[in-house]
């Protein structure tokens, strides 16, 4: 398991969405704001300029003859623009083909002939905004009409005045705005940051307790437990797994305490026929010495029991030794041996050299910490299963090999010049108690030869495999870590004699 | 003839044992508790005791080290389950001088007692006058087949005895266990190399040696053992 890229995992997504949702709201907060503050402030100073403005036309109008000449629109226009008191009116007073404007030659370019068009056709007053060269201006045009406060009509006079307002301060309070929402959104999308985090972190933290338990269940440790905080989906979670793991845990030391009983009964069993056996082993040579003086029927028989103990005797040991295995506890003794020298005597001590073709290195070239007296058990059964299974000639090969992950390795290989073995045997060979022919009958071998021999390699961290040679035969090769570089532990100087 | 005094509590394997090492030509005495053969060993005085380790009462390892603990240095064979690794170790580390597995064949046990017996016995006949050696404060009288430190005498079983014969023979030569197993033990050379570790031990314990500094025997690490003379 390997942790997720930064920003696909849980807390990226996180982050990014408060980050999305953060930012979306404050945009779209900030918008609203400003268009309404926006509309509010240019209403209000719209509304303020044309009410002044037709109070202002209403007052001066009613002073105006009519029809009006050039002379008097003049100056109804700049009586109009001084009634103000900011100055910053510009008027237009159109009668006919007449108009005069506030400021003289004034091209009152903002008015709009849609609008002049508009001020024409109705009776109403006609307002739009205007935005030239930069900067903005309200527009006003106002039909002027006959009638009196108490009975207005609107019989249209002909006469029309426009009024443009520059709206620079209304704008600049709106522009004003925009920063003032700029600064509010950058704390809100910080804050959404770090709530993002905390919310990731309480997220992931039941997460990776999560993830830390179940690698720990998967290594093994089955008391493994998660402490169940709040009631949240992911507490549910804890607790589902806590009860998993309580249920694994219970099976597996269910199962382990059969097998155990298993292996204990076996070890038992074993235990109880050595002391029977111990007493028979004592006089079978005296069986055999006598068996000869005896009558022919008698001395079969005496001879029988005798042979037959021996290899129950041999049984027994192995099961024994099978049972300390699954107990764990066959220990290695470790001493630094010549693997040649080692090798050699125990073929030389079961009269095996001359059936043997043992090619062995120089005596001196090829040393390491292996217990010799296992190493002596797994030579005599594969060479003692070639003998007696394989066909003759048998050789032996030993000779060492850079393995990548523990350094040196001796390699031996059993080879014989049989028929091999069935490809369907083959996975089975070192299964106790496998015979390969069902109908075989009993061999030498107590059944447990070659689980034995496994058991030695894997005690030493080394490998065994079964397979076929190219031309026919069955080849072993057993891989044995030479482990020089470690102190061998038995020499150890005040610790003598203390090893398991 | 030699007299083998054989501890074992069951009546079958004792009865088997007793029968077949008489037919080998031995006076055996059989006990069939510890307490028994302790008593048997001041009335028989055997040449070899055969003691099973796991005994009713007092047991095995108890028996071994009461027989040493009178400084009686009789060679005695242990019997018992391979796989017992911690009796064997402990039993060794008591005194024993070998020991045997059960179910044993009676040719096995002969050879054990015939093998502990030569121990006992004078250096084999070499044709050299037998002579007394000094090493350091260390006197070993290859005659008599005696030992001495600091003047005072050693008291050594037999397989002590041999192996410092063994090593002082030829001294800075290193010896490999396997080595060692073949000619004092006369084991096969895949014998229990713990044998020699424990007979090691005991050796440089009776002759004073500082823990963790012996001056006599010394280890060779990833080989064997060495003796120094000094």
């Amino acid at each position: 398991m390997k942790a997720p890229p930064p920003l696909r995992g849980l807390r990226g997504r996180l982050l990014m969405a408060f980050l999305l949702v953060a930012g979306v709201a404050t945009l779209t907060t900030g918008a609203l704001t400003f268009r309404e503050a926006r509309t509010g402030v240019l209403q209000q100073s719209q509304d303020g300029v044309i009410g002044q403005f037709r109070d202002h036309v209403d007052d001066l109008a009613a002073d105006l003859d009519f029809p009006p000449d050039q002379d008097q629109l003049n100056l109804f226009a700049e009586q109009l623009a001084r009634s103000e008191p900011s100055k910053n009116w510009r008027v237009l007073a159109a009668y006919g083909g007449l108009s005069a404007t506030s400021s003289p030659q004034d091209p009152f370019e903002q008015l709009t002939p849609d609008l002049r068009k508009a001020v024409a056709s109705g009776g109403n007053t006609v307002f739009q905004r205007v935005t030239r060269h930069g900067s903005p201006a309200l527009v006003v045009g106002l039909p002027v009409t006959f009638g009196t406060a108490e009975r207005p009509t609107s019989d249209p006079s002909g006469l029309a005045v426009f009024l443009t307002v520059p709206q620079t301060t209304e704008q600049a309070y709106v522009q004003a705005l925009v920063p003032a929402v700029e600064r509010a959104t950058v704390p809100a999308l910080v804050l959404a940051v770090l709530l993002a985090l905390l919310a990731a972190r309480g997220v992931l933290r039941p997460v990776r307790e999560l993830r830390r338990a179940t690698r720990s269940i998967a290594e093994g440790h089955l008391d493994t437990r998660l402490a169940v905080n709040g009631s949240d989906e992911l507490a549910d979670l804890s607790h589902t797994f806590n009860e998993t793991a309580a249920a694994l845990e219970k099976s597996v030391a269910e199962l382990r305490r059969m097998e155990a009983r298993a292996r204990r009964f076996a070890a038992d069993v074993s235990h109880e026929l050595r002391t029977p056996l111990a007493a028979m082993s004592a006089v079978t040579d005296i069986l055999d010495e006598d068996a000869a003086q005896l009558d022919p029927d008698t001395a079969t028989a005496v001879r029988l029991i005798s042979e037959e103990t021996v290899k129950l005797a041999r049984l027994v040991e192995d099961l024994m030794e099978m049972s300390r295995f699954d107990a764990g506890a066959a220990s290695l003794h470790l001493d630094e041996i010549d693997l040649a020298d080692s090798i050699r005597r125990t073929l030389a001590s079961r009269a095996w050299l001359e059936t043997v073709e043992a090619r062995l290195p120089p005596p001196g070239t090829l040393r390491g910490s292996l217990d010799p007296r296992r190493l002596d058990v797994i030579v005599a059964n594969l060479v003692g299963n070639a003998l007696r299974h394989g066909g003759r000639p048998v050789r032996l090969h030993l000779f060492e090999r850079e393995h990548p992950d523990d350094g040196r390795r001796a390699v031996i290989e059993v080879l014989d010049s049989g028929p091999g073995i069935p490809e369907s045997v083959l996975p089975h060979v070192f299964d106790r108690f496998y015979k390969s022919d069902t109908a075989r009958t009993r061999t030498e071998g107590s059944g447990l030869g070659l689980a034995i021999t496994a058991e030695n390699v894997h005690l030493h961290g080394g490998t065994i495999q079964a397979a076929n040679g190219a031309h026919g035969g069955a080849v072993f090769t057993v891989e044995l870590p030479l482990r020089q570089d470690e102190p061998p532990p038995v020499p150890a100087e005040p610790a003598e004699g203390s090893h398991p | 003839m030699p007299r083998v005094l054989l501890i074992e509590d069951d009546r079958a394997v004792r009865e088997g044992v007793q029968l077949a090492l008489r037919r080998q030509g031995h006076d055996v005495a059989a006990a069939g508790t510890g307490e028994d053969g302790l008593e048997q060993l001041r009335s028989f005085r055997p040449d070899v005791v055969v003691l099973d380790l796991m005994l009713p009462g007092m047991s095995g390892l108890d028996v071994c080290r009461r027989i040493r603990g009178a400084d009686d240095q009789v060679p005695i064979i242990m019997a018992t389950a391979r796989g017992d690794d911690m009796d064997i170790v402990v039993g060794l580390e008591a005194g024993a001088d070998d020991y045997v597995v059960k179910p044993v064949q009676a040719r096995v046990l002969e050879a054990r007692i015939r093998a502990v017996l030569r121990r006992v016995g004078g250096t084999p006949a070499d044709g050299t006058t037998p002579k007394t050696e000094t090493h350091g404060e260390l006197t070993i009288d290859r005659a008599a087949l005696t030992v001495t430190h600091q003047g005072a005498p050693v008291a050594l079983a037999p397989s002590e005895l041999r192996l410092l014969l063994t090593l002082s023979a030829s001294p800075g030569q290193v010896f490999s266990r396997q080595q060692l197993l073949e000619a004092v033990w006369e084991h096969s050379y895949h014998g229990d190399s713990r044998l020699v570790d424990a007979c090691v031990k005991r050796l440089r314990t009776k002759m004073g040696e500082p823990p963790g500094q012996p001056r006599y025997i010394q280890t060779v690490r990833g080989f064997g053992y060495q003796f120094r003379s000094r």
